[in-house]
């Protein structure tokens, strides 16, 4: 079990000197789907990553100012609601706000097809849809997300 | 005897099997071949016996389907109430014999659709619901005193079934008179769903205050539909489903009969909401001893002495976790054989998803089809015309009672705990979800179980099929009638009822009638939560996983 401000740690997967990736599961909005956000949370965690999970009902700000704070590499973000098309971009928005911009946003949930440029366009960096394997999300974060040095 | 000779079959070589061990979607071992030797100390007549008869395992009436149909009730939601009213009239129009309403996330988790909160949600997973305004919307030109009504609500259970009384009343239909369901299960809510305001103590009192309410004013309304339907969803097996549901279902009853409310007076109107998943014979299985169990509790460790307070009545919807987004239109055939499941198990009414539903929420199209699938059953498959067609069937009696057998040791273990509140708090029946999803998802990477379509049988070819999209303006429309629903009610009138709401949820009185007097001078459904949320305090996300 872990809390919003406790972060799983394995020792695995870390480079020498390095600091392992940080990866934030992030739930915005109101919907209570998290089967898909706490199973990858895991699977990132048991390949190796410092996963922080925000808990649900999160909105963009409470997500961006946590992130800030536990310092992390990347934002996972899982929505279910159709909410999508508002929160994804209000994320990024805020991210560069604050520059911070070299913080790499993905997301999943019950994205229609057609939303997923638009997302992309608005710095979304990778959308998953439903049935996506997991090693293939584990293997997007190793090489798309780089630990800040 | 009997056993002998099928060890002596054993002995004879037998193929090849395909796999090492076969097991259902739960991961829960299944034998080549069911025998009598299976239910060898099994007492039939006890255990299994008769419809309509104690312990209701075959089914709680004696004809069943023979008599009646099941309702078919779609779960149906979107954009504005204008939008959704239109929804209900097509659906009633095509044989649908019940009213299913989705509300957004906003009106489950009780914010109004101005609240910043809310922005981008409105309207997207269901119906936006603010004020007494739009439910009258909701329902025009729909005879409450005919239709009966599911309301997929839990926290703000009490303001929408208040808002509901209302409607009835404009309709000059008494509360005595209006049928229907609210789901009004917030343990449920803590353990999957979660769409959660408050804190598990006062959430309780809340529905307790239903429950005594309810007994006398709304004699025919379902005050609680106690539901395992998100708990599968969230990942559990189907023995997780089945015995967290029905802790869930004897903490209510503990609380009505602390409460003070005599057992008999409440039970009756107690109903269960059940996922029909993808294991055809485990699903009939839990239903099946789903009634059993029930039955039993309400009986001997309650004292229930009225016959309809042993009653398992239940709804049933099939997963929507099923669904693929991957060749869609195979949807169609999982949906046919989870309605299926349900009508073999006994369901009272059932809900059979839309094809797209993996996608968006469904299509006018779509979700026609998901009613013709019922349609079919009903009237064509003969499935309907012997009540509980399995039962006797080795493998479905043996599948019945290691089902009970399972389910009952997860009862013992949150009865040991001090019952489902304190087990919650504890984050157990939470964790034992977390990991029996993770453990399934691990089997289907490993390809030990498959899906068709994601992980076997992909297809190269991908045919489009149209989507629901929700209108961007419903956003703004909503909020605009909310706004003006706050201007032209009485400001003194309302700043009152706030008062009494907060003095009352202080107090030991029971909060329907006051919320009903809120809801009529047109307070809206944020406002209600808002004065609960000073009083009560929220409850926020443990967040483990």
């Amino acid at each position: 079990m872990a809390s919003a401000t406790a972060t799983k740690r394995s020792g695995r997967g870390k480079a020498k000197g390095g600091r392992k990736v940080r990866v934030m599961v992030g739930k915005p909005g109101l919907d209570g789907h998290d089967r898909g956000a706490k199973i990858i949370a895991r699977a990132l965690r048991d390949a190796g990553v410092e996963v922080i999970y925000t808990g649900l009902h999160q909105t963009p700000e409470m997500i961006v100012n946590a992130a800030v704070q536990e310092d992390v590499d990347a934002i996972g973000l899982s929505i279910l609601s159709g909410a999508h098309n508002y929160l994804f971009p209000k994320v990024v928005e805020l991210l560069k706000k604050k520059k911070m911009g070299r913080i790499v946003v993905f997301g999943g949930g019950i994205i229609p097809d057609g939303d997923i440029p638009g997302l992309r366009k608005k710095g979304v960096d990778r959308i998953f849809t439903p049935g996506t394997p997991l090693a293939e999300i584990v293997e997007y974060v190793h090489r798309r997300v780089r630990p800040r040095a | 005897m009997f056993a002998r000779k099928m060890k002596k079959m054993k002995m004879k070589a037998m193929s090849p099997e395909r796999r090492k061990r076969f097991s259902t979607v739960s991961d829960e071992e299944v034998a080549a071949l069911y025998t009598p030797a299976d239910l060898e100390g099994h007492d039939f007549l006890k255990e299994v016996g008769f419809p309509g008869v104690y312990p209701y395992t075959r089914g709680i009436h004696p004809s069943m389907y023979r008599s009646r149909l099941w309702t078919m009730r779609q779960f149906s939601g979107f954009g504005s109430a204008e939008n959704t009213n239109a929804r209900y009239h097509y659906l009633l129009s095509q044989g649908q014999t019940g009213l299913s309403v989705a509300f957004h996330f906003p009106t489950l988790m009780g914010y109004d659709s101005d609240n910043p909160r809310a922005r981008g949600e409105v309207g997207m997973c269901g119906v936006a619901v603010d004020s007494l305004r739009d439910m009258e919307i909701l329902f025009q030109g729909i005879p409450l005193d005919s239709i009966t009504t599911s309301m997929t609500i839990n926290a703000p259970s009490a303001i929408l079934l208040a808002m509901y009384i209302a409607v009835a009343e404009q309709q000059g239909v008494s509360s005595r008179k209006i049928g229907g369901t609210i789901q009004n299960d917030i343990l449920k809510e803590y353990i999957a769903q979660h769409s959660w305001i408050f804190p598990p103590e006062p959430s309780m009192r809340i529905i307790t205050d239903i429950l005594a309410y309810c007994s006398d004013k709304v004699p025919k309304w379902n005050t609680i539909s106690i539901s395992g339907y998100h708990i599968r969803e969230a990942g559990s097996t189907a023995v997780q489903e089945l015995a967290f549901t029905i802790a869930d279902g004897i903490a209510y009853v503990r609380a009505g009969i602390e409460a003070g409310i005599p057992v008999d007076k409440f039970a009756p109107r107690l109903s269960f909401f059940f996922n029909a998943h993808m294991d055809f014979f485990e699903e009939i299985a839990k239903y099946r001893a789903a009634r059993r169990m029930w039955a039993k509790i309400m009986r001997e460790r309650f004292q229930a002495k009225d016959e309809n307070s042993w009653k398992l009545r239940f709804h049933t919807q099939t997963a929507g976790v099923t669904l693929t987004a991957q060749q869609p239109i195979n949807n169609v055939a999982r949906v046919a054989l989870q309605g299926l499941m349900a009508v073999l198990g006994g369901t009272q009414s059932l809900h059979t998803n839309s094809m797209d539903e993996s996608l968006a929420l469904p299509t006018e199209h779509a979700v026609t089809i998901a009613l013709r699938t019922q349609q079919v059953l009903a009237e064509e498959s003969g499935v309907a015309n012997s009540v509980d067609p399995l039962g006797g069937s080795f493998l479905i009696e043996k599948m019945t009672n290691e089902m009970e057998t399972k389910a009952m040791r997860y009862i013992r273990k949150i009865d040991e705990l001090g019952g489902m509140v304190e087990a919650i708090k504890r984050g157990y029946p939470q964790r034992e979800i977390i990991d029996a999803s993770y453990h399934y998802q691990r089997l289907l990477e490993k390809g030990e179980k498959k899906i068709v379509g994601v992980n076997c049988h992909p297809s190269d070819e991908e045919i489009p099929i149209p989507i629901l999209t929700i209108d961007k303006e419903v956003e703004q429309t909503q909020i605009a009638r909310t706004r003006e629903v706050r201007r032209k009610r009485n400001a003194r009138r309302v700043a009152s009822r706030i008062d009494a709401l907060k003095d009352a949820s202080l107090s030991r009185v029971n909060l329907m009638p006051v919320i009903l007097d809120a809801v009529r001078e047109y307070v809206t459904l944020g406002e209600i939560c808002d004065a609960f949320r000073e009083t009560m305090g929220t409850y926020t996300d443990p967040a483990m996983y």
